[in-house]
């Protein structure tokens, strides 16, 4: 089990500089992943790790390895490096059959042909292959390719694992499917993992802990937890959460903020900072009531999408729009009245010129 | 463990060094980029600028011509013998009027031609549309000069004495001069060869035209022939630039022909003075003669590119099928099917009878049927025949010769495929960074060197040794060398084609899972692209196999190829010979490329197309 550790990375393109300054540590054993918009440098940071790009500045440590360092001038070859990669594209070899697939890297180790047998029967069994050993990847289905691609991987026994967006090209029943087989793949190789996705989803449920990076940059790690509750700044508070979380612009007055048709309580920390900031609170954070009650904002629903198990309704307070999550299959006409109040409890602030959440600083 | 500050060490620093040579152990793509530009600048820059020298120093055999001369010192005295001097009319400006002439006469028929087929094939209903595609391209498989050969079986006249043709034969009339030799001769022959160029080059596009955006004309409500002009001629320009370019640098650079129907009349072209002067041992000449020939063929290229633009001058031969979208000929669908069958039998079926027919005949010039006979075929050798030449199986320099093509052809396409492989994988794989675009650039500029041009640059290159590089003239690994120099361009875009079918990552998989570079190779890259790489080194093989013009200055008895002991015995006014061996390459090459054909239909096809 290997530690991953980036120091000070730096990558551009041309005068395209697309990962900026990056520090990373992932401890042994963890699963990391790394959450972002298109085009935020995941893969390119994951590739880096791998070896398959090399960073102009920053040193790369795996386990007690240096395996890149632009001041000491190491760089050790992907080869070297002893670690897993599941590309997007499973990058199988279609003139290869999934026998040959899984056992050509074996064959380059110093490995007996019975151990390489009982190697590949293992990982066949663990993905639930066995009897597809002769077949060509064009012979299988998206998912079983995919299978395949964490059978090499699982004969190979890294103890650094990394995955770039394995199910994006999968459909949504394959995808909760395989992101179970994935963290168990996790659990049977106990090895550090880095998962590159663009679906917060499979970064909520797979993860131990979670960074969200933007434009080269982290903006936030934490726990799936922290990160659902305590968004860092502005970028992430919108980034997750779907339906995504209700923003109001206000000013500060009289120990509420002032935002127009809504007004929202502030807690006293918060209430002494004056002057402009951000509320934010997730949709199925508001206390929705159907009846009216004293104190509470009137809305109006405009919009209702059931989804099964909860229904998302759009509403309005005066011309302010709100998004709620209620449970249930709700079939309320357009136009209803309904009532709403903030919890204060999961209410989060954010400055409106740094966009950095209050809360974590003020306490 | 204390991570050292991240910032970047000095330029001559340990640390720095280090890391550079880390960088270049971990990019094989960078090392085989290097390695092939190494060589080919040796193969190609280096024999360039070693004839420019040459053309600007006394040599040994100027003081034949100027005793006082000092050699090695800087001279114009060559360029002055070319270009102004009384001499200079016969070696320069005559040449290069009659160059000029059948450049423009050729292209211009080729072109015609080979557009109206192209049009016919693509665009309406003719008839018989898969054997005509098959056959249409056939002389494109064919030595050039396939053509003069039988133009002479038929044509022959009493000029040169030896015997006379068909015509003479039948009619007992001598064809005048300027129908048997010379310029009328040589432009119709070589446009009945040539039109296969632009009718394979426009022919793909039109088909890709045709699916793109005519239709679209003919919904916005344009009529057919404001259709034609505004959307697919404009489209079809690259294709016919390219394959104007193409012919008119292969007929300057083109040997067989001209040699043969032009040389009788003492009517001169570039190739053909070039090639009197180097056995006039006038090298000087021949070599500015060759750079002459350069500047025409760039300045030619450039013209083209300003004209169409850069980008879009080089249209790719791409293998898709032709669209169903065609018009009915109506009335006129069975005279053109007649008329591309005549075309047929004139330029392929016809020169193959000529030469079988001569090859049977006795005595020379007399067609009658008593006068069949298999000797030039099965012959011992009779002192009254032939200067008593054995017959093809019999020969030994005949056999010699066929082996030595055979393995010229190997060695080619075996090289061209290696080395279009790696340059493809360095070009496709460094993409982006400088080194592969040299490397491209420095692999297609075989392109600009007419053939005879090439052959020339060689002789001043490598009739001495350079450093570890002995000389070359005269052994037969020069023409392996000039052979996949010249297919350069040609197979480093095949094998740029097929790496780019290659995605990246499967390779990449390999490599993060400890493969190293020589089992990549072998075992991913290797079988992946093969299919494409195979169907180009048949191509090479073909083109090895047929060529002259390349290696006419650089062929000696001790390295005889077919093609040029045809010409040897063409010289000597052995027809029977001479079209008995053409007839027996032709048979070779025509089997190859039956494989080719075969091959790539199953290319592409099956399990690789996939994922
Ligand atoms: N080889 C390359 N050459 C030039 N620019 C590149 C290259 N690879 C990536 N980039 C640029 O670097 C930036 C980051 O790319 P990267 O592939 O890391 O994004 P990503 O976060 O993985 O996005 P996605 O979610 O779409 O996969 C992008 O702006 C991309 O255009
Ligand atoms: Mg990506």
């Amino acid at each position: 089990m290997g530690q991953i550790r980036l120091d000070g990375i730096v990558k551009s393109y041309g005068k395209e500089v697309v990962v900026k300054n990056l520090d990373l540590t992932v401890q042994p054993g963890e699963f990391l992943t790394i959450l972002g918009p298109s085009g935020c440098g995941k893969t390119t940071t994951l590739r880096m790790i791998a070896g398959l790009e090399e960073p102009d500045q920053g040193n790369i440590q795996l386990g007690e390895r240096v395996v890149f360092s632009r001041a000491d001038g190491v760089v050790i070859p992907p080869e070297a490096r002893r670690l897993g990669l599941i590309f997007q594209s499973y990058a199988l070899w279609p003139h290869m059959t999934v026998a040959k697939n899984i056992t050509l890297a074996l064959k380059e180790q110093n490995i007996s042909k019975a151990d390489i047998a009982r190697r590949l029967e293992n990982a066949l069994e663990m993905v639930q292959l066995t009897g597809y050993a002769g077949r060509y990847p064009s012979e299988l289905s998206g998912g079983q390719q995919q299978r395949v691609a964490v059978a090499r991987l699982i004969a190979l026994r890294p103890s650094i694992l990394l995955m770039d967006e394995p199910l994006s090209n999968l459909d949504a029943k394959l995808r909760t499917e395989m992101r179970a087989s994935l963290k168990r793949l996790h659990r049977d190789l106990e090895a550090t993992t880095v998962y590159v996705t663009h679906d917060q989803i499979e970064a909520l449920t797979l993860s131990d802990r979670v960074i969200i990076m933007n434009d080269g940059r982290i903006m936030q790690e934490g726990s799936p937890y922290d990160i659902y509750h305590h968004p860092a700044n502005i970028f992430v508070a919108e980034f997750i959460g779907d339906p995504g979380i209700n923003l109001f612009n206000g000013t500060i007055a009289n120990g509420v903020l002032d935002c127009g048709a809504v007004s929202i309580p502030l807690p006293d920390a918060i209430a002494r900072h004056g002057g402009d900031l951000i509320a934010g609170i997730r949709p199925e954070k508001m206390h929705v009531s159907e009846t009216a009650k004293d104190g509470w904002l009137k809305a109006r629903t405009e919009i209702l999408q059931p989804t099964g198990a909860n229904t998302i309704v759009e509403v309005k307070v005066g011309d302010t729009p709100i998004t709620l999550m209620q449970p249930g299959f709700m079939t309320l006409p357009a136009g209803t009245e309904l009532w709403l109040q903030f919890d204060p409890e999961s209410l989060s602030f954010f400055d409106t010129d740094t966009q950095e959440n209050l809360r974590n600083k003020v306490g | 463990m204390a991570m050292a500050d991240s910032g970047k060490p000095a330029f001559w620093s340990l640390q720095n060094i280090s890391y550079q040579a880390y960088r270049l152990k971990n990019r094989p793509e960078l090392i085989i980029g290097l390695l092939a530009l190494g060589f080919l600048s040796f193969v190609v820059l280096v024999p360039l600028l070693q004839i420019i020298k040459d053309a600007f120093t006394f040599q040994s055999y100027d003081l034949a011509y100027n005793p006082d001369g000092v050699v090695g010192e800087f001279t114009l005295f060559h360029l002055d013998r070319v270009f102004n001097q009384p001499i200079s009319a016969a070696l320069f400006y005559k040449p290069l009027v009659n160059s000029l002439k059948m450049g423009f006469f050729v292209t211009v028929i080729a072109l015609t031609v080979g557009f109206s087929l192209a049009w016919l094939m693509v665009r309406t209903n003719v008839h018989f549309k898969g054997v005509f595609g098959a056959m249409l391209v056939f002389p494109y498989m064919m030595p050039s000069w396939v053509m003069a050969i039988a133009w002479l079986s038929l044509f022959k006249n009493d000029r040169v004495g030896g015997s006379e043709g068909l015509l003479t034969y039948w009619t007992g009339t001598q064809a005048p001069d300027w129908v048997a030799y010379g310029l009328f001769p040589i432009v119709i022959t070589l446009a009945l060869h040539y039109y296969a160029y632009a009718y394979l080059l426009i022919s793909g596009a039109l088909a890709t035209v045709d699916s793109e955006l005519e239709e679209a004309g003919a919904t916005s409500g344009m009529g057919k022939w404001k259709r034609i002009r505004v959307i697919t001629m404009p489209l079809l320009m690259p294709a016919i630039g390219s394959a104007i370019v193409l012919t008119f640098i292969r007929i300057l650079g083109t040997f067989g022909t001209p040699a043969l129907l032009g040389l009788p009349v003492r009517f001169f072209t570039f190739s053909t003075q070039i090639y009197a002067s180097i056995n006039a041992r006038n090298q000087g000449d021949a070599f500015v003669l060759a750079l002459v020939l350069i500047v025409l063929a760039i300045s030619f290229i450039w013209i083209n590119s300003r004209i169409i633009g850069v980008r879009k001058s080089y249209v790719t031969m791409t293998g898709k099928g032709f669209r169903k979208h065609e018009s009915d000929l109506g009335k006129l669908r069975w005279p053109a099917t007649v008329f591309v069958i005549l075309f047929l039998c004139m330029t392929v079926a016809l020169p193959l009878i000529l030469l079988l027919w001569e090859s049977l005949t006795l005595i020379p010039g007399d067609y009658s049927l008593s006068n069949l006979t298999t000797y030039f075929w099965v012959g011992q050798g009779n002192v009254n025949l032939a200067y008593g030449e054995p017959g093809v199986i019999h020969n030994k320099g005949i056999m010699g010769a066929l082996i030595n093509s055979i393995k010229l052809g190997f060695a080619a396409a075996l090289f061209n495929g290696v080395l279009g492989l790696l340059v493809g994988y360095a070009v496709v794989r460094g993409r982006g960074k400088r080194l592969s675009q040299w490397l491209e650039a420095i692999a297609f500029a075989p392109y600009i060197f007419p053939s005879i041009a090439l052959g020339a640059i060689y002789i001043g290159m490598f009739s001495t040794s350079i450093g570890p590089v002995p000389a070359l003239y005269g052994t037969f690994t020069i023409l392996i060398l000039i052979t996949v120099i010249k297919n350069l361009p040609f197979t480093s875009r095949t094998g740029i084609a097929a790496i780019l079918q290659i995605h990246q990552s499967l390779e990449e998989a390999a490599r993060v899972q400890g493969i190293g570079w020589f089992r990549r190779m072998f075992r991913i890259i290797i079988p992946l692209s093969m299919s494409g790489v195979v169907a180009g080194m048949l191509l090479t093989f073909i083109t090895a196999m047929r060529e002259l013009s390349l290696i006419i200055l650089l062929i000696s008895p001790g390295n005889m190829v077919l093609t040029g002991l045809i010409f040897g015995y063409q010289e000597q006014d052995m027809a029977q010979h001479s079209s008995a061996v053409t007839l027996m390459l032709v048979l070779i090459i025509i089997i190859i490329s039956v494989i080719v054909r075969v091959m790539s239909r199953s290319a592409g096809v099956g399990r690789l197309n996939t994922t």
